[in-house]
């Protein structure tokens, strides 16, 4: 047995230990710590199936911005934490045991007897990558060959802050999302708030640059940049735009907007919906992204902020 | 060249890896919130940066090793900060209590 | 047994022990992390099947990671719709019980992600 067999075996015995301890863990806190711990630990996994484009989106989105969401749901209910009144009782709990133990039974027999060898698409997306001149296999499948998952993926991401906005109070209808937070002008999370973006953005643009020949892309970069925003937001130094304003609007529809304009033109022009004349499809993908990265940054990071709370001024 | 280049690698990944130890062991054996700080920073800091100087003699271009330092020094600004940051909450805690 | 295998049994586990927490767990935050851990325990059996369709200079087959990364970002903005509906829930009531005996009036389901 080799040494790297070895360090998968104990790389999936910790995240395995960590998730049974994020399901049975008493205080919800201690659950959230847990499962950020676990993202963190799964992107080391994607590391080691060879994903670095994953691994990547793993880190910033499940681990990283998922992490915080849940932290901030588990504070701020943490007072209603004793209500454990309806908890499920031992029948229900047998049952689901064995219920789940059957489906990870035959996921793993399924995982156990595979076919060999294995289908796979990776030469049809490696011979086709001229028609992009991109030469990372990755991002010419989410931008050009199944450009539409990802062109519906934003209208979800669209449809969930829609989602999320309307359950605002209606005294706050159209306001700014989260509390207005305030920091110590001198303290140390206003240095870093200083300190910190100007670095972030550069990595976050170098991200989705390099995305086209290597790992990296506009969902990774756009995870940092929406970090580098909320870290100004949370040390005071930006509040969050009032969801009522047209520029934030116009931003929110860019990417899904600019990705059906270029599908309908190419309906119109090319030989289908989303087919890019190879000769342009460089300069039109690289359009796309550029218009992608706003939107995912404003949208994760409003996803981040919640619903309107209260009106401008306030 | 290349001989000399490993040696500090496993030299120094390996003390790396040592203040990690350390670092966790102070983390889960130190009673409270400011000396499990004091470990978990002390020991990261100067271990991620053993790692880092480790393994720069494995890395292909002036590049790769640009990359490697400007991790090193994120870490070193956000463990700071982060710990600063827990310190000052653990000490309010203390004294509303 | 190889490390994909062993990762393939960790997915699995990882789909096992998220439905568990999703039945057994009263609070709607530990359903929502719950039903996290069962997705990202699909993500890796997805990313374990691409992981033996190596080929053509490619570690891992690139189609099901463009899957996963999709995956990935509507899993997140699920979460953070659900959180909201929780987060809302315990404003309006003062407590996030799902329960029928609650006199919760929004009676929308928050794990239902």
């Amino acid at each position: 047995m080799s040494i790297a067999t070895i360090f998968e075996i104990v790389l999936a015995a910790v995240v395995l230990g960590l998730g049974i301890w994020t399901i049975v863990v008493r205080e919800t806190y201690s659950a959230t710590v847990g499962f950020v711990a676990y993202g963190l630990l799964v992107a080391l996994i994607w590391v080691r199936l060879d994903a670095i484009d994953v691994a990547l989106t793993e880190a910033a989105i499940g681990g990283g911005l998922g992490g915080v969401l849940l932290l901030g749901a588990a504070a701020q209910l943490r007072d209603s934490e004793p209500a454990v009144t309806d908890a499920a009782g031992n029948a229900v709990r047998v049952c689901a045991a064995i219920l789940s133990a059957l489906t990870a039974a035959t996921l793993a027999g399924a995982v156990l007897v595979l076919p060999d060898p294995a289908p796979t698409l990776a030469p049809a997306a490696v011979s086709n990558a001229w028609a992009t001149s991109l030469a990372n296999p990755v991002t010419n499948v989410l931008m050009a060959f199944r450009a539409m998952d990802t062109m519906l993926e934003k209208v979800v991401l669209l449809l969930a802050i829609i989602g999320v906005w309307s359950l605002a109070p209606d005294s706050a209808w159209g306001g700014h999302p989260g509390p207005r937070h305030q920091a110590d002008p001198h303290g140390v999370l206003v240095f870093l708030a200083r300190l910190l973006p100007p670095i972030g953005i550069v990595v976050g643009i170098y991200v989705l640059w390099t995305g086209a020949n290597h790992p990296g892309g506009a969902f990774q970069g756009g995870a940092i940049l929406a970090a580098m925003w909320l870290l100004a937001i949370m040390a005071g130094l930006a509040d969050t735009p009032p969801v009522s304003s047209r520029r934030l609007r116009l931003i929110l529809v860019a990417g899904p907007g600019l990705f059906l304009v270029v599908g309908i033109a190419g309906l119109l022009f090319g030989s289908a919906f989303l087919s890019y004349p190879p000769a342009q499809a460089k300069p039109l993908i690289l359009a796309i992204e550029v218009a992608m990265i706003l939107t995912i940054a404003a949208t994760l990071g409003l996803l981040l902020a919640g619903a309107p709370e209260r009106r401008t001024g306030q | 060249m290349s001989l000399l280049g490993d040696i500090i690698t496993i030299v120094a990944v390996s003390a790396g890896a040592f203040f990690f130890l350390a670092g966790t062991v102070g983390l889960l054996r130190f009673p409270d919130t400011l000396t499990r700080l004091h470990a978990l920073t002390k020991a990261d800091n100067l271990g991620l940066g053993l790692v880092v100087l480790g393994l720069l003699p494995q890395a292909a271009s002036l590049r790769d090793g640009f990359k490697l330092v400007s991790i090193w020094l994120l870490g070193l600004l956000a463990g700071a900060t982060v710990s600063q940051l827990i310190a000052r909450a653990a000490r309010q805690g203390e004294s509303a209590r | 047994m190889s490390g994909v295998t062993v990762f393939g049994l960790c997915a699995a586990a990882a789909v096992g022990l998220g439905l568990y927490g999703l039945i057994t767990n009263p609070q709607p935050l530990r359903k929502i992390i719950a039903f996290n851990l069962l997705g990202s325990g699909v993500f890796l059996l997805f990313g374990v099947i691409g992981r033996r369709g190596a080929a053509a200079g490619m570690g891992n087959d690139p189609v099901p990671q463009a899957l996963v990364i999709t995956g990935v970002v509507v899993a997140f903005s699920a979460t953070a719709l659900a959180i909201a509906l929780v987060l809302r829930l315990f404003q309006t009531t003062g407590s996030t019980t799902l329960s029928n005996a609650a006199p919760s009036g929004t009676g929308s389901n928050p794990s239902g992600d």
